[in-house]
């Protein structure tokens, strides 16, 4: 696994207090991982913390799941 | 009891009789103040009079970047912005038949949109810290009505509604959002009514007198505090008892 995706799925466990096996390609994080929209915005605003990028808000609204997130972020880093 | 050391307050219209006391009693209470508004000279003697913990943010409200721009200001020069108080507001009285669209449009502009635009620019910040107090200085009339403010007192509503949706969904991050909905108080506006006028407005106040700034201050104070971090969503009324709501 990329360090990319290793250190979103980090801060999805950490965020969301999900089993770590339970983090995987296709996990919504609304759906699958329990995350209210809010907690999907404080998600957003700790990617872009931690990759030091900007994820307007159209974007944002993109991703949907982990792997739309390590997608996205290394996309943009 | 309310102790604010080391927390930031932003406060809007610090330039008006009753934003200068909202100020002053944060400011009393140990926080720093970033004191807004679009006249400077008040602003600069209200700073000078606290001395430390005090910054001067000119803005024009009525400006939609300017406002954008403001609490990145505001935490530029404080360190950050715990506490957003929206106190600016204007008037532009018209018998509604007579309203015309910029007579409604700039009233919702400022004490309206420029709230919700001030909100927004001190959330991220606020979730991240797990901590915020916003407090939105409605008015009696927006519970009421009045005749002759159908713009203000729908300014006025509308900042009721927004403060309430805006506490739903932050409650669970530590940030409460309240209004605090002043009645008739004694103002530099105030002043110029002559005794008869005031008498008639004293008779429609159970308590018979208008209030004082400083007990509209007193309410914000206590909103602002971390005592008080289990009221959300509520509309403080500080009326004399003109309107029980």
């Amino acid at each position: 696994m990329s360090d990319v995706a290793d250190r979103v799925k980090k801060i999805v466990v950490e965020h969301l207090g999900v089993e770590e096996d339970k983090v995987v390609e296709n996990a919504s994080f609304i759906d699958d991982l329990g995350a209210d929209s809010l907690d999907t915005v404080e998600l957003v605003m700790a990617f872009e913390e931690e990759f030091g990028i900007e994820i307007p808000d159209d974007a944002a609204e993109t991703i949907q799941t982990f792997g739309d997130a390590v997608k996205f972020i290394t996309e943009a880093s | 009891m309310f102790d604010l050391t080391g927390k930031c307050a932003l406060v809007t219209g610090a330039s008006g009789g009753i934003g200068g006391e909202i100020a002053k009693a944060l400011h009393a209470a140990g926080a720093t103040v970033g004191l807004s508004g679009t006249r400077v000279e008040p602003l600069e003697a209200l700073a000078a009079e606290l001395g430390e913990r005090a910054h001067v943010l000119p803005c024009n409200l009525s400006d939609p970047e300017a406002v954008d721009a403001l609490p990145k200001q505001a935490a530029e020069a404080m360190g950050s912005v715990d506490i957003l108080v929206n106190n600016a507001g204007i008037t532009r009285d018209q018998i509604f038949m007579r309203m015309s669209d910029d007579e409604w449009q700039s009233v919702l502009d400022v004490n309206l949109t420029s709230t919700m635009r001030l909100c927004r620019g001190v959330m991220r910040p606020m979730m991240k810290a797990r901590w915020g107090r916003i407090i939105n200085i409605s008015s009696i009339v927006g519970a009421t009505g009045n005749p002759g403010q159908a713009n203000y007192a729908a300014s006025k509503a509308g900042m009721v509604g927004l403060t309430k949706s805006i506490a739903y969904e932050v409650a669970s991050r530590g940030i409460t959002a309240n209004a605090v909905a002043p009645g008739f108080i004694a103002t530099a506006m105030t002043d110029k009514l002559t005794d008869d006028q005031k008498g008639k407005i004293n008779a429609q106040i159970p308590a018979n007198r208008m209030g004082m700034p400083e007990e509209i201050a007193a309410a914000v104070l206590y909103l602002a505090s971390s005592e008080a971090g289990y009221v959300t969503g509520s509309t403080l009324h500080v009326n004399g008892g003109m309107a029980m709501l």
